[in-house]
C-alpha cells in the first residue's frame, strides 16, 4: 500500500472509443504485470455484464484511485455506483461523452447533494 | 420511553455521579454540534467548488472532443487503433495526500508525471499541429478531472461524517440527555420520599417519647400528692455525707 502510494494511483477510464484515445493521448493508459488494462472501450458490442464486471474489478483495483466513466455508460450501471456510494475512493466520475451532452440531474453526486444547493448555484 | 432511565440505587453518590456525567453529556453535546457545523460548512464550500468545476468539465470535455476530431481531420486517417495498441505505462498518475478537517481525513489528488510520453511519433506524418493541441487540451481535461475527483471523494466523506455527527448530536440530544434528566429527577424524587419517611418516623419517635414522659410525669404528680413528706428523702442532698461511715478513723 504505502509503496503503491509513493508510485501514485492510476486513472481508469470507461467511455467510448473517441474518450479513451483522447485520455490516452493524454497519458493516462497502462497495461499492469497481469496485461489487465485500466480502461475499457465500450461500443455497441459491448455488454452490460462486461461493463459491470470491469467496473467491479476497477473499484477493487489497490491501484486506481480516480474511475472516468462516460455519463451514458454510467446510466447503464447506474445500480452498481449507487450501491458503491459509501467509498470515497476510487472516486467515480461522470463525464461526458461525444454524443452524450452533460446531464447535471442524472449524476451519482450531484443527486445526492440535492436538497444541499439550490438552482442559482447550478447557473 | 418516558419512564426509560438508567438503573441506579437512588443515593447521594448516584446522584452526583449522574450529575456529573449529565454534564459531561451537556459538553459532548455542544462540542459535537460545532463539529457538525464546521463539517457542514465545509460540505458547503466544497459543493459550490464542485458545482462550478462540473460545469466547467463539460466545457473543456467538449472542447476536447472537437479538437479530437480536429486532429482526426487534419491526419486524415483514424489512429484511433494505433493509440489504443500503443499502451504501457501510464504517464500521468496521481498522488493523494489527506487533508484535515475537524479529525476527518479527507483526500486531496495532485498529478504528475513521469516516464516518456508513449504518442510522441502518432501525427509525424500529418496533423502534428492538431496532435500536439489535442493532447494539450485532454491533459488539462484530465487535471481539471483529477481536482474534481478530489472534490467528489472529499464531498462523500464529509457527507458520510456530517451524517454521522448529526445522529450522534441527535442521540445525546434526544436521548441520552433526557435519560439522564429522569434518572436525576427520580434520584430526587426517591431522596425526598426518603427525607419525608425520616422526618415522619423522627415525628412519631418524638410523640411516643412524649407519650412516656407524660405517663412518668403524670405517676410523678399522683405520688407527690399522696406523700409530700416522703419526697424529702427520695432526693437526698449531695453534700450531706450523715450516713457514710469515716473510711479512715
Amino acid at each position: 500500500m504505502a509503496v503503491a502510494a509513493a508510485q501514485g494511483k492510476l486513472l481508469a477510464v470507461i467511455g467510448d472509443e473517441d474518450t479513451c484515445v483522447g485520455f490516452l493521448l493524454g497519458g493516462i493508459g497502462e497495461y499492469n504485470k497481469k496485461r489487465d488494462p485500466n480502461f475499457l472501450v465500450v461500443d455497441k458490442n459491448t455488454s452490460i455484464q462486461e461493463i459491470e464486471d470491469t467496473f467491479k474489478k476497477f473499484v477493487k483495483r489497490e491501484d486506481i484511485d480516480i474511475i472516468l466513466i462516460n455519463q451514458n455508460i454510467a446510466e447503464q450501471i447506474r445500480h452498481l455506483i449507487d450501491s458503491d456510494n459509501d467509498n470515497a475512493l476510487p472516486a467515480v466520475l461522470e463525464i461526458p461523452s461525444k454524443d452524450h451532452p452533460y446531464d447535471a440531474s442524472k449524476d451519482s453526486i450531484l443527486r445526492r447533494a440535492k436538497g444541499l444547493y439550490t438552482a442559482e448555484d447550478m447557473r | 420511553m418516558s419512564g426509560d432511565k438508567i438503573n441506579i440505587f437512588p443515593s447521594r453518590g448516584a446522584q452526583t455521579q449522574i450529575k456529573a456525567r449529565l454534564a459531561g453529556a451537556v459538553k459532548g453535546h455542544s462540542l459535537l454540534k460545532k463539529k457538525a457545523e464546521a463539517l457542514q460548512m465545509r460540505l458547503r464550500q466544497i459543493l459550490a467548488k464542485l458545482i462550478e468545476s462540473k460545469t466547467l468539465m463539460g466545457d473543456l470535455m467538449k472542447d476536447a472532443a472537437f479538437s479530437l476530431a480536429e486532429a482526426k481531420f487534419a491526419s486524415g486517417g483514424d489512429f484511433n487503433q494505433s493509440v489504443l495498441q500503443n499502451v504501457t505505462h501510464a504517464r500521468l498518475k496521481v498522488r493523494s495526500k489527506m487533508d484535515n478537517v475537524a479529525g476527518t481525513k479527507l483526500p486531496v489528488f495532485e498529478s504528475f508525471e513521469d516516464g516518456v510520453d508513449n504518442y510522441e511519433l502518432t501525427g509525424l506524418s500529418r496533423g502534428g499541429q492538431q496532435m500536439a493541441k489535442l493532447k494539450a487540451s485532454f491533459k488539462k481535461a484530465i487535471e481539471l478531472l483529477i481536482e474534481l475527483a478530489g472534490l467528489q471523494a472529499s464531498f462523500i466523506t464529509l457527507d458520510i461524517v456530517v451524517k454521522m455527527t448529526n445522529r450522534r448530536v441527535n442521540a445525546i440530544e434526544h436521548v441520552i440527555i433526557p435519560r439522564y434528566e429522569r434518572t436525576l429527577k427520580y434520584i430526587i424524587s426517591e431522596l425526598d420520599e426518603l427525607e419525608r419517611e425520616e422526618f415522619y418516623r423522627l415525628k412519631k419517635i418524638q410523640a411516643k417519647k412524649k407519650v412516656v414522659r407524660d405517663r412518668k410525669e403524670k405517676a410523678a404528680a399522683e405520688a407527690k400528692a399522696e406523700g409530700l413528706l416522703r419526697e424529702q428523702e427520695e432526693v437526698p442532698n449531695l453534700i450531706d455525707d450523715n450516713d457514710d461511715d469515716d473510711i479512715l478513723f
